[in-house]
């Protein structure tokens, strides 16, 4: 109990069972006014779906219209003694239910055959994890070394810190165009996109986070005698280790926002390409299930990652009290 | 208290006076020659150290005392290499030296354990640097946690240890390279008394048992002087060594030592010495010398 009037508290203690009720809330409350929304017609149902078009011609059965032009439709109907039109409240297209996103969620995966277009959301979202891999493992391996050095090697800050500082301001998308022309039409230039969106961040990022290693540890390291690649590799990796992980962390994130960019460019694939085509199609419980799907992985990858430092950087959480 | 006459603190006992004629015969393991140090900032320049001239004996222990801002820390960082001295220049075994090295062992104020490695990872930490390969180092660690008494916290980690705890490892961090002059840098004043004085004897133990010159920063007088062959005595502004003084007390020492006349009279002498410095410090300079305290208690309200 204390638990919970500690968790309203600036900076109070909580306890496990509070932060695991907060957690399942953090799910059920969206969830539950989503369902709200969805299933109680009162709360909010804006429109009217045609169960039966009666003796108005513009209407078709399955149709969506506004209450207020329904209710016109049926009283014009009324005064010309022709059937009156039928139907149930419900919300926008855009609004799918639960039940039905969970439909189309399902479905995604049970079924092979193409639904509608011609990718099913796995095929396509499968992609789009191929193209964020290579990106974020790209960019990596180029800016995990130099924003190391940047931060350790003043004379490598001042060399490559100006220009990574003019191309971080340049919009990713900026790249399209060139990249295309450059790398083809295919998944190279998609890469590119990711690559260069996130690989600038992350020289600075990591850059910093390497200069602001304890410098007491450094110099201690020093009278002992250690220096150059030994000092690199025994005292400054291993103690921006935990900081360095939580950057990629942050840094996948990023990726992930020039996923959007990166797969519009070209012939456009994946999941954006996926979820364009649905909506053009007015499939919105595929665009949702698609969004979930995103949602989901991105999440779980996050949460897998959190669970693994606390694994390994045993030291860090601890000494940081 | 009765008026109680100290002898002179520069009149050393036999015993002791003996023992500073064998430490002075012994050669020079670390020189000072001529350091000074000039910190340049944007308009204004701090003389830090002016013309430091000083030779550690080996195996002597030497403490170094002095008000906060003399240049202490100053001194110290440019013996370990941290800190390049703008004149001058230090020698270790005759040779001058440039940069920090493992010659020079240092233990800082902070606690600067690395926090991923166990506490036996961390002793064989220098081992390994000066090229011995990792089951020799971890043998000699183990020893080493012997000589102050950890070897049961090998596989602990520094912050599983208390603060006294991590000192002592980084004591032997800093033996365990064998280094020629172990340099400290007012280690013990973050520890409580107790701890402190503990600490103390363990240093003195350990110096003791090995063949390690010891320069030791502190502005605790009384442990200058329960520890040091020899206290350095720092005026401020700009820092220089205002005297060298011998300590008349017996080896070992003991904590009983501290009410002896002699451990008294030298006390007397380093307060004295180092309230003659006072005026030139800020503080006096700005706030004046009497504060003006406002009274925040009720008038009625007598404490005392
Ligand atoms: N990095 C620095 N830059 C400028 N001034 C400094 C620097 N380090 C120390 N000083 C100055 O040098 C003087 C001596 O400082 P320090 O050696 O830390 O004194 P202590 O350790 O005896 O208290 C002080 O006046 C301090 O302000
Ligand atoms: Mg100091």
């Amino acid at each position: 109990m204390q638990g919970f009037s500690a968790s309203w508290r600036l900076y109070g203690r909580t306890d496990r069972t509070a932060r695991g009720v907060f957690g399942v809330l953090a799910v059920l409350l969206p969830l539950l006014a989503w369902s709200a929304v969805s299933y109680l017609p009162f709360v909010w149902h804006p429109q009217v779906l045609i169960t039966d078009p009666g003796g108005e011609d513009y209407l078709e059965s399955g149709m969506r219209m506004n209450r207020a032009d329904f209710s016109r439709a049926v009283g014009e109907m009324r005064t010309k003694n022709l059937p009156v039109p039928q139907g149930v409240a419900t919300n926008p297209v855009y609004l799918p239910s639960p039940g039905e996103v969970l439909t189309a969620f399902g479905r995604a995966f049970t079924s092979s055959a193409p639904t509608g277009a011609e990718h099913s959301i796995t095929q396509a979202f499968g992609h789009s994890i191929q193209i964020i891999f290579w990106g974020f493992v790209i960019s990596s391996l180029i800016g995990v070394p130099l924003g190391v050095l940047c931060g350790a090697l003043p004379a490598v800050a001042r060399l490559v810190e100006p220009s990574v500082d003019f191309f971080r301001y340049l919009p990713a998308p900026a790249f399209g165009a060139l990249a295309v022309a450059i790398l083809g039409i295919y998944d190279a230039p998609k890469i590119a996109i990711i690559v260069i969106g996130t690989l600038f961040q992350q020289i600075l990022v990591i850059a910093n986070t390497t200069r602001k290693l304890d410098f007491a540890l450094i110099e201690a390291s020093r009278t002992l005698g250690a220096k150059g690649l030994k000092l690199l590799f025994r005292v400054v990796i291993p103690g921006i280790l935990p900081d360095l992980y939580r950057d990629q962390r942050i840094l996948l994130g990023w990726a992930w926002t020039y996923l959007i960019v990166a797969e519009l460019i070209g012939t456009s694939s994946g999941i954006t390409w996926f979820i364009t085509q649905q909506a053009r199609y007015q499939h919105f419980d595929n665009v949702y299930a698609a969004m979930v799907l995103i949602g989901i992985v991105g999440l779980g990858t996050d949460m897998v990652l959190g669970l693994l430092a606390r694994r390994l950087f045993t030291w860090k959480r601890e000494s940081d009290g | 208290m009765t008026e109680h006459c100290l002898p002179d603190y520069r009149v050393l006992p036999p015993d002791v006076a003996e023992r500073m004629a064998q430490i002075r015969q012994r050669e020079c393991v670390m020189e000072i020659d001529h350091v000074g140090k000039v910190f340049a900032q944007k308009r204004n320049k701090t003389v830090a150290l002016e013309d430091i001239e000083f030779g550690v004996h080996r195996r002597e222990f030497v403490c170094v005392v002095g008000p906060s801002g003399c240049g202490k820390s100053t001194l110290i960082r440019i013996l370990a290499g941290l800190e390049d001295a703008t004149t001058g220049r230090i020698l270790v075994d005759g040779k001058p030296v440039n940069g920090p090295g493992p010659d020079r062992g240092m233990v800082f104020q902070k606690y600067t354990l690395f926090p991923w490695l166990d506490v036996c990872r961390n002793v064989m930490f220098g081992i390994e640097m000066g090229g011995t390969d990792r089951v020799e180092a971890r043998r000699q660690a183990m020893q080493w946690l012997q000589l102050v008494g950890l070897e049961q916290f090998a596989t602990s980690f520094p912050h599983q240890l208390s603060g006294g705890m991590q000192q002592r490892v980084a004591i032997a961090r800093a033996l365990a390279a064998r280094p020629r002059v172990l340099l400290m840098d007012e280690s013990f004043s973050a520890l409580d008394a107790q701890t402190r004085l503990k600490m103390q004897n363990y240093l003195m133990e350990i110096w003791r048992k090995i063949d390690i010159t010891i320069v030791f920063i502190t502005h605790d007088l009384d442990e200058a002087i329960y520890l040091a062959d020899r206290i350095l005595v720092l005026k401020p502004r700009p820092g220089r060594v205002e005297e060298v003084i011998e300590v008349p007390l017996s080896r070992p020492r003991r904590a009983a030592q501290m009410a002896s006349d002699e451990f008294l009279a030298t006390k007397a002498h380093l307060e004295a010495l180092i309230r003659s410095f006072g005026d030139t410090t800020e503080e006096t300079n700005e706030g004046g010398e009497d504060f003006d305290i406002p009274l925040l208690t009720l008038v009625t309200d007598k404490a005392e």
